[in-house]
This record gives structure tokens, C-alpha cells and sequence, in this order.
């Protein structure tokens, strides 16, 4: 809650209400309008892929042809015409990798503008960065130092060359081609993202964190990570994402896999920040995200916290495959939506391992006329005995015109299995409010501080600078929506 | 100038007259009671000093330190030094107390010109205050009100003047549900905070608080209006007599 009063401070300081809604002038290299096998094949050769890698694309590209787009989320958007977007766009001068002096100084400016100086993050912060500009991951630091542990932290599309041994097991290893709708368009578009692989034995010393940023109009973006966490190692990563204020909406679809073996723990953590839309709904990023990971080894464990605040529709569900035993899966997250914004999102939970265990806990908050769902999966299948799943689904209305929605699905295979699902909904009431301001506080104060308050259970899981970073956001993405 | 003014206030809720021209000036240094039956207004005199919305005045004045309140809203007033003890403090699940408060005193000393207090500086000054109203330290990391037994509460209340240091406080219903030794543990921690600049108001039902906060006038709160003043020996009479024979007097 310390936040607070700076939370306020920033809003007023910022003109606009979203932030990070600024335009970098970059010269752009983009592949021509619209999707088609020779766009498949014109951005694996942009990145000098191996055979395989452009066999692989191809074939999620006729999938892709095959499938038809979901359409159960409670979201509603008109159709999409993929033909109107672009699917590579890199800023022109091409920065050198191991260089930031090198890289084009009107880009470490535009993070500068998003409050993540490269320089000064590496220097005081001590995390490991890797940054995603529309379609090119730019700086990857602290890279020498991780390389001492052995743990490789850089962009996918390098590490498709420097280590194709790994990147071929396991990509498309939790998330096949065949997955859904955006993960095959995903796999035949993606263009770059990071990649990280901690050796066994190894605790990743550092927290390790990419920003993601789509500043090109009409281009979408597709970035794919992939994190291996070897026997007995712990690693925690963290994403954050930014878009310029654009009239037109985005398409951002992205895949994330994990894979944790015995006794390994991925901590994974998301502050997502997508440019909204404006308050009547216009523009705005389509967040269309697959997350799963597998707890392949035995007392594996796999975390995903996340703090979702901004896109004008966020579908996605991070998921955890339970299959070692006694592996353990955990969902933190909080759903801001605001003004016109639609968010879908929750968790699988899949139990297959004996005595595996799995949290769920979501924080849903709506204010404007924004619909807010929760929908989750907990299944426990047969032979995951003495499994155990705990659900918490909080929902928190502010004003009359939003919606909360909840939607568990619960499959249980053994009688041997314990599953618990506990949801409330509540609104901020006039009563705490009143409260809050007697005792001097203003409005968007009190309001920000009851949020906070209320998504306290998830905020904890954040890293600290994070849970600092994703209070404020939560503030800023509900200023206006009481009183 | 008076501190608190309030002339011929008016109010309605609901289409029905609450307050029918109520009149009352306090000065520094002073302590007011305000007695009445059940229904006489009590509640809605001092939701309306605090700006709660909905209990905005329909004709009358209220002046603090010679400022109009009618323009400003409620964390505007507090801010300026008008607090409030709730007859029911509100819970703020997943708030911490310590947080709460200092975002309060902040706020305060904002206002005031004064620089804000860092979290060091803050705890340690808490901690002293909680320590003479029997705060243990474990409340103040509890979420603000959330579990808190009704003695609790309402020594959360005083703490919390005690640290914002208002000019004027409004103690509504402060004594209910207390037991003696609750009682005179809050008596104690607003005895502690008179002094020659501010004034207390204590709206109470029964005379037993004001054995132990003696009040300097005591005034009889009657169907929206205050029918009699005088001084600690009026409440007195209420005790001996009841509302309804000073209301028939009247």
C-alpha cells in the first residue's frame, strides 16, 4: 500500500490515461501485408531457421487453415481479417546482440519512456533483461554472467541456432501445432521471444525478465518462449508488455511452454499492459495468449502469477500438466477490466501424477462496463490419487454497468482426491468508501487501496519491484471509475 | 471566531425532515455532548458535519474555523481537522492498519504543509501512540477492522485521532458496545487528547460515558433539533428522568 500516494501522483503527472501510448519513429523492415505460405516461409528465412524449424511452421500453417477460431470465451469482438495484419516487423537497424551502445538510440529511449532504462534495470536492479520490439528481440543482458551457471537466457530465434538440440525436443513439446486456434497460428508466425535453460542443479541467481513491445501499426505479435528447468533447479521469470494508443486493434498471440523435471521450480510472472482501448472500446490489443506448463519430473513445480490490466480482450488460461508425482501447480492471478475491456482468462489444472497439488487463486476486478470471467479447469484423472486442488474465485464490481463472471469445470476420475472450490463476489461499498475518505483519503486513493487490498493474496507472489510496479498499474487502469 | 458553527441546519432523507434548524457553536478547548432518544438525529448530525453524500444540508450553514463547509467534500473536511469515531468502523479486508493510517496521517500533514512521514519515522510514532491506547503492534498488521472484537474497534477509532491530530472530533456512539474496563481504556485515550486548541463532540445515547469524558455543555438532541443546553448536570437529569420528561417540558 505504499504505493499509494505515488500510484496518484502518476496518474496526474500523465496526461493521457494510458501511459505507455506513444509512437517510437523506428524505419521498420516489414514482410509484405497478410499471411501465406511464402510468409511462413519469408520469416523463417528472415531468421535463417533449419529445415525442420520451416517444415514445422509449414505445418501449423495448414492446421492453421484447418481450424476455425473459438468462439466459447464470453468475449465479443468482430471477426478478424488476418490478411490485414502484418506478421514481421523489425526495427531497421538491426542492433547487434551483445552490444547496448550499439543498439539504435531512439529505441533505448522508447524504454526509457516505458520507466526501464536498460542501463540503469541491469545495473541496479541486477535482472536479466531480454527485450522484444515488435518482432526482434534488441538487448539480452547480463548474459555472461548467467553463461558462468550455465543457464542460457537469450532470444528463441537465437537459440534456435546455438542450440537447435534443445529447442527441437521441446518446442511444441506442452503446446502442439495442433493446440488451438492461435497456438498453430503461432507456431507457423513467431517471429522471436526468449528462451531460457537452467542446467541441473542449478538456482538461477537472478530474476530473468523480458518486455515486450508492439510498436508498428497493424503488425501482430507472435512471440514464443520457451523455458527448460533441469533437475533440482529454481528460476523465476517475469514478463511485462506495452503498446502504443492505436485507433485499430492488435493482435498479440502468443505461446509460452514450460517444462520443469525433478524437483525443479518455474516461477512465472506476468504484468501485462496492453494499450486498453479507449473508454468507448476503440483500438486496443487482442491478447490471445496459450501458457502451459508440464511438471514433467516427480515434486516438481510450476507457479504462474499474473496481474492483468490492460488489452481490450485478454483470452487466456496459463495451465499446469501435473504429470510428475507430488508436483505441485499454482495460479495467482488479477483481471482489471475497465471501461469497454473483455477478459476470459483463468487456469487448467491437470492432475495425472499421484499425490500432485494445485492452488488456484483469482482476483477478478470490473469497473466501467467491462465483463470479467473467470473460467477454470480442474481435472483430476485417475490415477491421481490423494491429489488436491484448492479454488478461490474472488470477483469485486465497481459501479453498476460491469459483470462478473464465473465458470469452474470440475472433472474428478478417482474418488481418492480432494477438490475444494470457494468463489465470492463483492463491490466496493459505499460504506469503506466513506470511510476512507473521512479519514482524509480522496477517491481514487481509497479505491485504489481497497483494490490493492483485495488482490493482496496475489500481489505477494509478485516479485517485490514488480508488486511495487503492478500496484501502481492497478491504480492508473481503474482511475475514473468511482465517483 | 468559534471553531465548529452549525446555524438553523435543515436536512431531509428521503423526502422526511431529519434536522429542523439545528444551531450549535463550539469553541476551543470545549467538550459538547450531545444526548438524545433513538431517531432524534444523532447519526445524521454527524453524517452531515463529515459530508457523507446523500446527508447534504437543504438550508443552514456549518462554518469550520469560519470556512464554509458546504462546498467541500468529505476528505476535504477531514483533511482540514474534522474527524469522525464511527459508531460502526468499517472493515477493509486485505488493508493493513499500519498502511491505512499512515496514508491517513499523510494525507493530513499534506494538507497541512507539513512533510510526509517515511515509513520509519511512521512506524516508530505509531507505535507510541498504539502503546498508551493498549494497541498491541499485532492489530496494526491486521487488516483495518476485519476481525476486530467491538473494544477493538473503537480503540482503533481513537488511535487513529490521536494520530491525525484533528481540530475537531466527532465521537459518535462511542461507548457502544464497550464493557466498563473498554470504556474507560477509549475514555482514557480521548481525555488524553483535550487540550486548548481543539474541541470534542460525543453524541451518546446513556450518560455513562460522560462520567468518564466530562463534558464541558451537554446539550438534549430532540426530533431534529436541540430543545436544552446546560452544563454535565443536565445529563444528569436525563439519567434521573428519561428523555421524555425533558422532551415534554420542552
Amino acid at each position: 500500500m505504499v504505493a499509494t500516494q505515488e500510484t496518484i501522483d502518476k496518474v496526474k503527472e500523465v496526461s493521457s490515461t494510458y501511459k505507455y501510448g506513444f509512437v517510437t519513429d523506428l524505419e521498420a523492415e516489414k514482410a509484405p501485408l497478410g499471411l501465406s505460405e511464402d510468409i511462413v516461409k519469408f520469416i523463417s528465412h528472415k531468421k535463417k531457421e533449419p529445415r525442420w524449424l520451416l517444415e514445422w511452421r509449414l505445418k501449423a500453417y495448414k492446421k492453421w487453415l484447418s481450424m476455425e477460431a473459438p468462439n466459447w470465451a464470453m468475449v465479443d469482438f468482430p471477426k478478424i481479417n488476418f490478411q490485414d495484419i502484418y506478421y514481421y516487423s523489425a526495427p531497421k537497424t538491426k542492433p547487434k546482440l551483445n552490444s547496448l551502445d550499439e543498439v539504435d538510440p531512439e529505441l533505448l529511449r522508447t524504454y526509457e519512456k516505458l520507466g526501464i532504462p536498460i542501463k540503469e534495470q541491469e545495473v541496479l536492479a541486477g535482472v536479466a533483461v531480454d527485450y522484444v520490439f515488435d518482432s526482434v528481440s534488441v538487448a539480452t543482458t547480463f548474459r555472461e554472467k548467467l553463461a558462468k551457471e550455465g543457464i542460457i537466457f537469450c532470444p528463441i530465434s537465437e537459440a534456435v541456432q546455438s542450440h537447435p538440440e534443445i529447442v527441437k525436443k521441446y518446442i511444441g513439446s506442452v503446446i502442439p501445432i495442433s493446440d488451438n486456434y492461435y497456438a498453430a497460428l503461432n507456431s507457423a508466425v513467431f517471429t522471436d521471444g526468449s528462451f531460457v535453460y537452467i542446467p541441473k542443479g542449478v538456482t538461477c541467481p537472478m530474476e530473468l525478465s523480458t518486455y515486450f513491445r508492439i510498436n508498428e501499426q497493424n503488425s501482430g505479435q507472435f512471440e514464443r518462449t520457451l523455458i527448460i528447468a533441469e533437475d533440482n533447479t529454481y528460476v523465476s521469470y517475469l514478463e511485462g508488455c506495452t503498446a502504443p494508443q492505436r485507433d485499430e486493434n492488435q493482435l498479440h498471440a502468443a505461446v509460452v511452454e514450460l517444462v520443469a523435471m525433478n524437483n525443479a521450480e518455474i516461477k512465472y510472472s506476468t504484468v501485462q499492459n496492453w494499450y486498453p482501448g479507449d473508454k468507448e472500446g476503440k483500438g486496443g490489443i487482442y491478447n490471445f495468449v496459450t501458457k502451459r506448463g508440464n511438471c514433467l519430473g516427480k515434486k516438481s513445480k510450476i507457479s504462474w502469477t499474473q496481474v492483468e490490466t490492460g488489452s481490450a480482450i485478454t483470452w487466456k488460461y496459463p495451465s499446469c500438466v501435473l504429470k510428475g508425482d507430488d508436483s505441485v501447480g499454482e495460479f495467482y492471478s488479477v483481471a482489471v477490466a475497465n471501461n469497454a475491456q473483455q477478459a476470459d482468462t483463468g487456469t487448467k489444472m491437470i492432475h495425472i501424477g499421484k499425490n500432485t497439488k494445485s492452488t488456484i487463486i483469482s482476483k477478478g476486478i470490473s469497473a466501467g462496463k467491462a465483463q470479467n470471467t473467470y473460467r477454470g479447469q480442474v481435472q483430476i484423472q485417475k490415477n491421481a490419487k490423494g491429489s488436491r486442488n484448492f479454488t478461490q474465485c474472488d470477483s469485486l464490481l465497481i459501479g453498476d454497468k460491469c459483470g462478473a463472471h464465473t465458470v469452474p469445470y470440475i472433472n474428478q476420475f478417482t474418488p481418492h482426491a480432494r477438490v475444494e472450490h470457494e468463489a465470492t463476489t463483492s463491490k466496493i461499498s459505499e460504506d469503506q468508501l466513506f470511510y476512507c475518505l473521512q479519514r482524509g483519503l480522496d477517491t481514487e486513493q481509497a479505491t485504489s487501496l481497497i483494490v490493492n487490498g483485495f488482490c493482496k493474496e496475489v500481489m505477494k507472489e509478485l516479485p517485490m519491484e514488480f508488486a511495487v510496479e503492478a500496484q501502481k498499474l492497478i491504480g492508473i487502469s481503474l482511475e475514473g471509475s468511482v465517483g | 471566531m468559534s471553531l465548529l458553527e452549525i446555524k438553523n441546519a435543515k436536512l431531509k432523507i428521503d423526502d422526511k425532515d431529519i434536522l429542523k434548524g439545528l444551531s450549535l457553536t463550539v469553541n476551543k478547548g470545549e467538550v459538547h455532548a450531545i444526548m438524545g432518544p433513538n431517531g432524534s438525529g444523532k447519526s445524521t448530525l454527524s453524517y452531515m458535519l463529515a459530508g457523507r453524500d446523500g446527508y447534504e444540508l437543504e438550508s443552514g450553514e456549518v462554518f469550520l474555523e469560519g470556512k464554509s463547509l458546504s462546498e467541500m467534500e468529505a476528505d476535504e473536511r477531514a483533511r482540514s481537522g474534522l474527524f469522525l469515531a464511527f459508531q460502526y468502523p468499517v472493515e477493509l479486508p486485505g488493508v493493513g492498519g499500519m498502511s491505512f493510517l499512515r496514508e491517513a496521517v499523510n494525507s493530513r500533514r499534506k494538507f497541512l504543509g507539513e512533510e510526509e512521514l517515511d515509513h520509519l519515522a511512521f512506524v516508530k510514532e505509531a507505535r507510541k501512540v498504539a502503546s498508551k491506547m493498549f494497541v498491541k503492534d499485532e492489530m496494526l498488521k491486521r487488516a483495518v477492522n476485519v476481525g476486530f472484537s467491538g473494544g477493538e474497534k473503537k480503540r482503533f477509532e481513537i488511535l487513529q485521532m490521536a494520530m491525525l491530530k484533528p481540530k475537531i472530533s466527532i465521537l459518535d456512539e462511542t461507548d457502544s458496545g464497550l464493557d466498563v474496563d473498554a470504556l474507560k481504556i477509549v475514555s482514557d485515550g480521548v481525555n488524553a487528547q483535550r487540550n486548548d486548541d481543539n474541541a470534542i463532540v460525543v453524541i451518546t445515547h446513556y450518560q455513562r460515558l460522560l462520567d468518564y469524558i466530562v463534558p464541558d455543555f451537554v446539550h438534549i438532541l430532540s426530533d431534529g433539533s436541540i430543545i436544552k443546553s446546560g452544563g454535565p448536570e443536565l445529563a444528569l437529569e436525563v439519567e434521573k428522568n428519561g428523555y421524555a420528561g425533558l422532551i415534554n417540558a420542552a
